[in-house]
């Protein structure tokens, strides 16, 4: 981010960087940067707060009338209380499906009515679109249960894939909650109390026992949402 | 229930801190004219992009130009470790082109650009964006009026 920045002021634009990671926003220097202490994924601070966010471009723009380049620091931090999601979950369907993929099927009402309200923003359905999203997870399900990861059939590189559930789950879990969540509190619901993320985890766990090249199993969950 | 009494978000940050950055040798620094005289646009590193234009790829050093008439964007950042719920309900978390409408409005910035730029910002390598598709975007913003660029990452 940064070094667009220099590049910018270079051709004669005048920038101001938001930087939530301060010892990157340090050491790149750009001509004005704006430390924001708050979570990634969150530059301008609280969702659907525009006093909040007009408070931030304030600061930021009063920086155009710097002399010489430097660094200052918003007055607010958003502190990443490490919080979880409660999110009534939709009672499955009894049958034979993996729970996971009964789970992701009786979710579909949620997601739908979250994409209606919100549109589909956030970068879910890539690989593929929500009526794959329960064979999808029925994938990992099985490396969960032992099958070779290599011939589950996951429909991509693992971490992308997870991605496109995470997406679907993370949507889904707006319609079910009465407000906005906090950062990453959706991402540790899905993570660590769904049905598809204990898969997810358990085929993750797998991959790497049965060898697989760290890179694609480490990436199979959200650092910033791990326990 | 799962203990999470310590936030992972900030483990990840503290892991951000420590990647090796691009190194300028001199801080190149311009003085716009007054802001409410300047045309102001927005360049985020959150790969936006609308739904007809290209993915961006993970290592895609590449800019989408962002049309600030519409409303339908995407998140395309290929990593786990960003929140997206905030860019869910609203895009100004990241993509503040509403605020700077206001602003408008209002007299404080001259005007809102005609055009905004996307870039993918998890990169490792960042000499393509230094050398090629930076200086490329600087020039769709220099032809589209642009005097002040609020850049924001994800």
């Amino acid at each position: 981010m940064s070094t667009l920045a220099h590049v910018l002021e270079e051709a004669g634009l005048a920038t101001i960087a938001l930087g939530i990671v301060r010892g990157q926003l340090e050491s790149t220097a750009p001509p004005r940067g704006l430390f924001v202490d708050f979570p990634l994924g969150r530059p301008l601070g609280k969702p659907g707060d525009a006093e909040f966010q007009h408070r931030v471009l304030a600061h930021a723009f009063s920086m155009l009338e710097r002399t010489e380049p430097g660094i200052e620091v918003f007055d607010e931090a958003i502190p990443d209380e490490g919080g979880l999601m409660a999110c009534p979950i939709p009672p499955r369907a009894e049958g034979d499906e993996h729970p996971a993929v009964a789970e992701a099927r009786g979710l579909r009402p949620a997601y739908d009515r979250a994409i209606a309200q919100y549109g589909e923003k956030i970068g879910a359905f890539r690989l593929f679109g929500p009526d794959e999203v329960p064979a999808a997870i029925a994938t990992f399900a099985a490396v969960a249960d032992g099958a070779p990861w290599k011939e589950a059939g996951i429909p991509g590189i693992p971490a992308r894939v997870v991605q496109d559930i995470r997406g679907y789950y993370e949507a889904a879990a707006l319609a079910l909650s009465d407000h906005v969540p906090a950062a990453f509190e959706a991402t540790r619901w899905f993570q660590h109390e769904t049905e598809a993320g204990k898969a997810i985890l358990g085929a993750r766990k797998q991959m790497e026992a049965q060898g697989a090249k760290q890179g694609l199993w480490q990436y199979l969950v959200s650092g910033a949402a791990s326990d | 229930m799962t203990d999470l009494s310590t936030p992972s978000s900030d483990r990840v940050k503290t892991f951000m801190d420590g990647l090796e950055a691009a190194d300028f040798a001199e801080t190149a620094f311009t003085t716009p004219k007054p802001l409410s005289e300047s045309t102001v646009a927005i360049l985020t590193s959150a790969a936006l992009h609308h739904p007809e234009q290209a993915q961006f790829d993970p290592r895609d050093t590449s800019f989408r130009q962002i049309d600030p008439s519409r409303r339908d964007f995407k998140l395309g950042h290929w990593s786990q470790d960003v929140d997206q719920v905030g860019f869910a309900v609203d895009h100004n978390v990241i993509f503040p082109i509403d605020r700077l409408q206001e602003l408008a409005d209002q007299g404080v910035i001259g005007a809102v650009s005609d055009v905004h730029l996307a870039y993918a910002g998890n990169q490792f390598e960042v000499q393509g964006i230094r050398m090629d598709s930076g200086p490329e975007g600087a020039k769709v913003l220099l032809d589209a009026g642009v005097d002040v660029v609020v850049l924001t990452p994800v």
